[in-house]
């Protein structure tokens, strides 16, 4: 669990992060949302301390980060940022062996981990670790660097805008593969990003900053259907509403006793995939895997924002 | 036409026209120059001249190269060997001429290089050059083909071919004084480039980490490298000599205003800028991401430095080296100047005698190393991936 309370930091008059305060449940994900400037990633960065606050405090799981020397609590926390930094004269392993060998693991320890990394993120270690970054795909180097945060199992994984160097469609990959390994691990996850559709599948709460102040902090539902100020709204974007909507919802929640023509549905698929195939279909009702049918009409009422 | 075709078409090489004009030029010169002893006034000779018949063969053979075989475009590996044969050709020549043209026994007679030896040996060099540089070959071969050279030369002076040579000549009247120098030149260039590293990187790394100290250090180092050194050695020479007679144990430490010890704190002065601000260079030109994730994931400024910083910069830092090494190999010969020692001690005498001869036999080895050096430098920087270091 970390605890932010009233955390500030000025540049001279300039507060780049201005009173803020919240809290991100364990195993939960956080996205911090907002243009350029908002101060989302000063934010971030008082949470490891790679920015020292002006005022306020950070809580880990109780503990004032502040009690700890930086680079000791560094290594605690993982840290993935935009373009993966990864160092170009080591190998993968060597890339994910990093917070591992400052800790002093043994050798063993460290190969195993760097090996069940690889695994994880479905990178076969025997042809993967002993690349050089400059010999994988843009991918697959966001994925180490990943690996590279996760390798000292943190409980806390910090990541600055981890996917805005990746083209959309190994985007999406990245973020259900993301999706996938925090489940699994339990990590809590704080992730920052400009794309507000990337906040909407991510977080458990998305924090919507906007000149250093935190206009919103809540579940992605309540910030697309109770926006608290005009701007959180105009980040959304009105067109993209109701899709975001049907995106957060899966088509098991919406099944209607029935029947209907037509290959069927995965329970687990988005409400918004079963919109776009109603529309391109022509058709009324889907069938369900498993039995059951959705309907468009019952669609319809999702994407208007009311309980399914 | 398809331009790659008119590449490999034979035809003209216009660099290789320059070459041939400059060759030609040489063989209407002196080949070599004849004196009865080392004082007089010399006399030209041609190729004919000192070699009789076989000089006409020669001179021939030599035309031929150069009017129909140098300016036509060849593929680069025939062009390698035909520059080769000349170069060794044209050296092995002077050695024959000078061997013809001292009476057996006679130690008094002096043949030294004239013109057209330099201006031959200049033609058949820069068609070296070109031919490798078109080549392209893999560093290994360009290792090998370095050490090649090397053996090349140590076997041809080594076997007397050139012993009648009067640079050889006065190497044989030389020999312990000349190995002696050969130390000192190396001890004076080498010397003041450790010292640049231990003090450059250390000093480099303290204005990285704290960049107010970056104007004052690099202002006073831009200055060291603006002062003349013969002006350098002005300051020095009172200044050390000072020291050496007033501060007990000075003297013994070697501190004295001439001698090998002026001349190493010059040339370590000279080496400071090229250290520190390549390695400032290279420490900026670390990616930021690199940088940001270092601190990120808990290394210390220290492990920073030394396990990502400092590895990164390793290019930039053995270009210092290629840099400062050649320059200070080059540089050492003034020390002979102030009683330092070196090849620039025969430099000097020579130039004091007006014996060329002995100009040369310092100049010569000052050329060869600062050559070697630069280039097996050259090739250890092409060594590294420059894809491994940068992002």
């Amino acid at each position: 669990m970390i605890e932010i309370e009233h955390l500030t930091k000025r540049y001279g008059a300039l507060a780049a992060v201005d009173d803020v305060s919240l809290t991100v449940e364990r195993g939960q994900i956080a996205a911090l949302v907002g243009t350029s400037g908002s101060g989302k990633t000063t934010l971030l960065r008082m949470i490891n301390r790679l920015v020292e606050p002006t005022s306020g405090r950070v809580r880990i799981d109780g503990t004032d980060t502040a009690a700890l020397p930086p680079h000791l609590l560094r290594r605690r926390i993982g840290y993935a940022i935009q373009g993966h930094g990864l160092f170009p004269h080591r190998t993968v392993a060597q890339n994910i062996a990093t917070v591992p060998r400052l800790l002093g693991w043994d050798r063993a320890r460290i190969a195993a981990r760097v090996d069940e990394l690889l695994e994880l993120f479905q990178l076969p270690p025997a042809e993967f670790r002993d690349r050089m970054p400059h010999q994988l795909s843009g991918g697959q180097q966001q994925r180490v660097g990943v690996a590279r945060a996760l390798a000292a199992r943190p409980d806390l994984l910090l990541m600055d805008e981890p996917f805005g160097a990746l083209d959309p469609v190994i985007r999406a990959q990245a973020q259900t593969d993301l999706r996938r390994i925090q489940r699994e691990l339990g990590t809590t996850l704080v992730i920052v990003t400009h794309d507000m559709a990337e906040a909407i599948t991510l977080g458990d709460r998305i924090a919507v900053m906007e000149q250093g102040r935190l206009l919103q902090y809540a579940p992605p539902r309540e910030i697309l259907t109770a926006p608290a100020t005009p701007f959180v709204a105009r980040l959304i974007g009105r067109d993209e509403r109701p899709f975001h909507l049907l995106s957060l919802t899966c088509v098991a929640d919406l099944i209607q006793p029935g029947e209907a023509e037509g290959p069927p549905l995965a329970p687990g698929a988005s409400l918004r995939d079963a919109l776009s195939l109603c529309l391109w279909t022509g058709r009324a009702a889907l069938p369900v895997e498993g039995g059951g049918v959705v309907t468009l009409e019952a669609l319809r009422r999702a994407a208007e924002g009311r309980s399914p | 036409m398809n331009p790659a075709v008119v590449g490999t078409r034979p035809g003209v090489s216009r660099p290789g026209l320059l070459f041939a004009a400059l060759g030609l030029a040489g063989l209407a010169q002196p080949f070599v120059q004849f004196r009865a002893n080392r004082i007089v006034a010399g006399e030209g000779l041609s190729l004919p001249d000192a070699l009789g018949p076989w000089g006409w063969a020669v001179a021939a053979a030599l035309t031929g190269a150069l009017a129909m075989a140098i300016p036509v475009r060849r593929p680069a590996p025939a062009g390698l060997v035909l520059a080769l044969a000349g170069l060794l050709g044209v050296i092995l020549f002077a050695g024959a001429a000078a061997g013809a043209l001292v009476p057996e026994g006679d130690r008094i007679a002096r043949v030294s290089l004239g013109a057209g030896f330099w201006l031959l040996l200049a033609a058949f060099a820069l068609a070296l050059a070109d031919a490798l540089s078109r080549l392209a070959l893999r560093p290994a071969w360009r290792w090998a083909l370095l050490a090649g050279a090397v053996v090349a030369g140590a076997l041809i002076l080594g076997t007397g071919l050139m012993d009648d040579l009067s640079v050889m000549r006065e190497y044989a009247a030389r020999r312990d004084t000349f190995w002696r120098e050969a130390q000192r030149h190396l001890m004076l260039a080498f010397g003041s480039l450790g010292a640049a590293l231990a003090v450059g990187l250390p000093l480099g790394i303290l204005v990285h980490e704290a960049p107010r100290l970056r104007g004052a250090v690099l202002g006073v180092l831009n200055v060291v490298q603006t002062i003349p050194s013969l002006a350098l050695f002005g300051i020095m020479i009172p200044l050390f000599g000072w020291i050496a007679a007033s501060v007990p144990g000075a003297a013994a430490a070697g501190i004295a205003g001439i001698g090998a010890f002026p001349a190493l704190v010059a040339l370590f002065l000279y080496s400071l800028l090229p250290v520190v601000s390549n390695l400032l260079a290279g420490l900026a030109g670390v990616p930021p991401g690199v940088r940001e994730a270092a601190a990120g994931l808990g290394m210390t400024r220290a492990q920073t430095l030394a396990q990502v910083m400092i590895p990164l910069t390793l290019p930039v830092l053995l270009a210092a080296v290629r840099i400062v090494l050649v320059q200070n190999i080059g540089l050492a010969v003034i020390a002979g100047l102030i009683g330092g020692g070196g090849f620039g001690s025969f430099v000097f005498q020579g130039l004091n005698q007006t014996a060329m001869d002995l100009v040369l036999l310092g100049a010569l080895p000052t050329i060869a190393l600062a050559l070697v050096s630069g280039i097996a430098l050259d090739l250890a920087l092409e060594g590294i991936d420059p894809r491994k270091v940068r992002a």
